[in-house]
């Protein structure tokens, strides 16, 4: 065949080659936007978390140790690190967090006995150590904020995101207490909710309040993952090296390849 | 394969500069690799200071405690034995603690604080290999010493030390046993593991 | 200083006169085609990704503690308190996720180019090896964590087995070395992965490697370099591996590094694709996750398994699946290798054969969950129409191997002239 031809077979399959790659890619990042939305259940408020925001942390651990750390254990974080990553003095940790008398290098658990909880919940609360990263923190986030009174349930209290949790809203006398509006149940299917309401007002308002979940949310994704934040700034240094590397490597084999014709 | 003009010099350079970044960035990144070996969160945590109750042991008495995963003794000792120390001078490898196997505010002759000398607080293991000695603080003769005035004999080489730690001469024990850091919480308390400046 | 080097040569070469000879043959002397492109980067970085997971495997398991009641504490434990331990785990967990990457695109520049005819059908064979050794591997090594996903995951590959006739259910129970998955199934699997597994894999991989050396690389012209040589025997269209390939590969290497290291340093789970959410939970033999998938990896393979509705179908047509794969060099009756020269029939074919892979690994994740009521209406029914969609799939997924076969067997196939040298960029 002629030159020619040859060329635009060549160009016509390195093409086709590349069409490859890129569909691998668009797949590949269909599957990513999965990941960004990350919406289960219905509709979803982002959490927008800021885990590099130490007074965000600080404010959420207050507010976890005020009110969850009575039932909930966080039992991989210990309190000498909480004083090390939220940068607070081990003294004021032990006033403020520790108030089962532990030691600062104690694991975080609650006092409260497994078969006591057992029998008032019906369900040990579980450790939440890892609850960001098994839900995500948009999950979170809407589960603290969608709590409401609910006669039928054995706690009081029922929630739209994990619907019959037997969890009574821990923070309801910062939200205040909210009720459902049912919307009208159709033939053969249960009533469920349309809309939530805070019919009595707590201490904080609602963005206060969100501004409250929001801190509680960020707290738990630390805990998740105390090592977040020194992995994304190591990570800048990596890139950069390996950049350079790759650079100079470029240049070696350039140079050598001038002998292949 | 070598062509005229093959430029021998540049690629000398770039082959030891890729070489050089490459074996940089292969050190760095066994670094990691190497400090995940150091004693984790959880050791040093548990290494923590360890506060004793002393309001219980009586003169001549000894408290064993934990720390670090070594015996910590801490010792009461009578006047009588606070009496010998200055005696043992002349037996003694290190009289007077010359080698930093205490903390400076225990660089003296009873090796513990000036201002409560009889409280003796020591990590129970010989330096010689490692055995814990015994605990020897009778005034009367030892087959192992027909002068002994109270200390501590380690059974396993039978090295000696007197009732302030110091070790004897003529014994496989290189040196005294050594004095943790600690500190007096109250009149009741000791806080092994840290010193009286603060720092472990 | 290069003295000093061929001082310590001679002396080797003095004792073990064959050892020199093995650098030559393998590195300096070993003439590769020079008209590689993207696609043959894979094999390396498919070594490269070995060594990762043997290294950041063995420091791993200086903290990890096999057993049903250590395992997932002590992955916190790595993650945590250990200094570093966050890293470790995360260019392992990565490196897995990549190591299977890699290979299904190493693998599918041998469909491209005809990599796997003659002379080169050992050296597929090996590789098709590696392939089932490696997905053992990467099953096993997700069980150790014992999330929740390890032990439902285990529960459901290994009542796989419980498929074959007769001698199913007591393997299973042998497998597992209790009723359930527990503890006693946990500590074998460790053994498995970290010593019995990569002594395989290493054994495999050199044998793979030696294999292609004898024949030589094939290229994506299909040109067999080694009937052009010059006067002293070297292959025209050939060049030294070393320094030319070795060179060529460190700047691939590093692209590929540079990859891996935005996914390790700030998106390790990748969403979940990489690390799945309910792993963060510990396993519970009583709480079932809400959907029980594998690692993106092994979807396409669960998808074909999960759309035929009779188990001992599905596991039949999963295993054929894997081993149409091994048949591909005898199914394969064309003389033309690379897909350049190609009837199009053959690029359609792989065309669509790479689709459905994807689609089925889709399937295999779950997507069709979201995708159906989405392109369908919400009172679509779901599972139904992931069934049907599933069954069109597999005939296309089976269909490639059987039109492969009538295609070159009857000779439909219409080729291009194949050229006596490679083409290159000049």
């Amino acid at each position: 065949m002629t030159e020619s031809t040859r060329i635009k077979l060549k160009t016509m399959n390195h093409v086709a080659a590349k069409a490859f790659a890129c569909g691998f890619a668009a797949v590949a990042a269909m599957f990513a936007a999965g990941i960004a939305s990350a919406e289960e259940g219905g509709e979803m408020q982002s959490a927008q978390t800021n885990v590099s925001n130490v007074t965000s942390l600080q404010r959420g651990a207050r507010t976890y140790f005020n009110y969850c750390s009575g039932c909930h254990s966080i039992k991989y974080m210990s309190y000498a690190r909480l004083a090390t990553d939220l940068q607070l003095s081990e003294a004021e940790v032990l006033k403020s967090f520790a108030f089962t008398g532990a030691r600062i290098g104690d694991q975080v658990v609650t006092n409260m006995p497994a078969e006591s909880s057992q029998q008032w919940f019906g369900k040990t609360p579980p450790d939440l150590s890892l609850e960001a990263r098994a839900k995500n923190p948009d999950w979170i986030y809407n589960y603290l904020k969608s709590f409401y009174v609910d006669p039928s349930a054995t706690v009081g209290w029922n929630n739209t995101v994990f619907p019959n949790a037997s969890m009574p809203n821990p923070l309801w006398e910062l939200q205040g207490v909210q009720t459902a509006h049912m919307a009208p149940a159709k033939a053969g299917e249960e009533a469920h909710v349309e809309k939530l309401e805070v019919t009595s007002p707590g201490k904080q308002s609602s963005a206060e309040f969100d501004e409250t979940a929001r801190d509680l949310t960020a707290f738990l994704q630390y805990v998740g993952e105390p090592a977040a934040l020194q992995r994304e700034s190591v990570g800048v240094w990596v890139i950069l090296f390996l950049v350079f590397f790759t650079f100079l490597a470029w240049l070696l084999k350039h140079e050598y390849w001038k002998d292949v014709h | 394969m070598a062509n005229e003009g093959v430029n021998l010099g540049r690629r000398r350079f770039l082959t030891a500069t890729t070489a050089v970044v490459g074996g940089a960035g292969a050190i760095t990144a066994a670094i990691p690799f190497i400090k995940s070996w150091q004693p984790s969160a959880r050791a040093k945590n548990a290494g923590a200071p360890v506060l004793a109750d002393i309001s219980k042991v009586e003169p001549g008495q000894r408290l064993t405690i934990a720390w670090r995963g070594q015996p910590v003794w801490i010792v009461n000792r009578t006047p009588q034995l606070l009496a010998t120390l200055p005696q043992e001078d002349s037996r003694l490898t290190d009289p007077n603690s010359e080698v930093a196997q205490q903390p400076p505010f225990a660089k003296n002759e009873t090796r513990s604080y000036k201002d409560k000398p009889q409280w003796f607080v020591v990590i129970g293991i010989c330096t010689h290999l490692g055995c814990s000695p015994e605990f020897v603080p009778e005034i009367k003769p030892e087959p192992y010493d027909p002068e002994w005035k109270g200390g501590f004999y380690c059974p396993c080489h039978k090295s000696r030390y007197d009732i302030a730690g110091r070790v004897f001469k003529g014994v496989p024990a290189p040196a005294n046993l050594v004095v943790p850091p600690y500190k007096f919480v109250g009149d009741h308390q000791i806080l092994v593991g840290v010193g009286p400046e603060g720092a472990a | 200083m290069a003295n000093f080097f061929s001082n310590i040569a001679d002396w080797v070469n003095e004792r073990a006169p064959s050892m020199m000879p093995v650098y030559r043959k393998h590195m300096t002397e070993y003439y590769a085609p020079k008209n590689f492109n993207f696609w043959y980067y894979f094999g390396v970085l498919a070594m490269v990704v070995l060594v990762n997971q043997i290294v950041t495997g063995i420091f791993l398991t200086m903290f990890y503690k096999p057993g049903a009641a250590t395992a997932f504490d002590s992955v916190e434990y790595i993650m945590r308190d250990v200094e570093w331990g966050w890293l470790i785990r995360y260019m392992h967990s990565t490196g897995a996720s990549m190591f299977f990457m890699v290979i299904y695109l190493h693998m599918f520049r041998g469909l491209l180019y005809g990599s796997y005819k003659k002379p080169r059908e050992l050296v597929w064979l090996l590789g098709m090896l590696i392939f089932l050794a490696l997905m053992a591997e990467g099953f096993l090594g997700y069980v150790l964590p014992w999330g929740n996903m390890s032990f439902w995951g285990a529960k459901v590959i290994i009542s796989l087995f419980g498929a074959i006739p007769y001698v199913g259910d007591t393997l299973v129970q042998w497998i597992m070395g209790d009723y359930n998955p527990a503890d006693a199934t946990l500590n074998r699997f460790f053994a498995l992965h970290v010593v019995a597994l990569p002594l395989v894999l290493l054994l495999l991989v050199v044998l793979h490697i030696f294999a292609l050396h004898e024949v030589g690389s094939n290229n994506p012209d299909g040109v067999e370099i080694k009937k052009k040589k010059d006067a002293r025997g070297i292959p025209l269209d050939g060049i030294a591996f070393h320094p030319y390939y070795t060179l060529h590969d460190l700047v691939g290497i590093g692209f590929f590094l540079i990859i891996c290291a935005f996914i390790i340093f700030y998106q390790p789970t990748v969403g979940g694709w990489f690390i799945e959410n309910d792993n963060f939970i510990p396993a519970n033999n009583l709480v079932t996750p809400a959907e029980i998938k594998p690692v993106w990896y092994f979807t396409p393979f669960y998808a074909i398994l999960r759309v035929i509705p009779s188990k001992g179908l599905g596991v039949f047509a999963l295993a054929a699946s894997i081993i149409l794969l091994f048949l591909v060099p005898w199914l394969d009756r064309g003389a033309v290798k690379s897909i350049r020269y190609r009837g199009r029939g053959y690029k359609i074919a792989l065309t669509l054969f790479t689709i459905t892979f994807v689609l089925f690994g889709a399937i295999g994740a779950g997507k069709s969950g979201e995708w159906i009521p989405e392109i369908f209406g919400p009172t679509a029914d779901v599972s139904g129409i992931d069934m049907h969609f599933g069954w069109m799939l597999l005939a296309i997924y089976f269909g490639f191997f059987l039109f492969l076969w009538v295609y070159t067997y009857f000779g439909y196939e219409k080729t291009k002239p194949v050229p006596e040298r490679v083409t290159t960029h000049d």
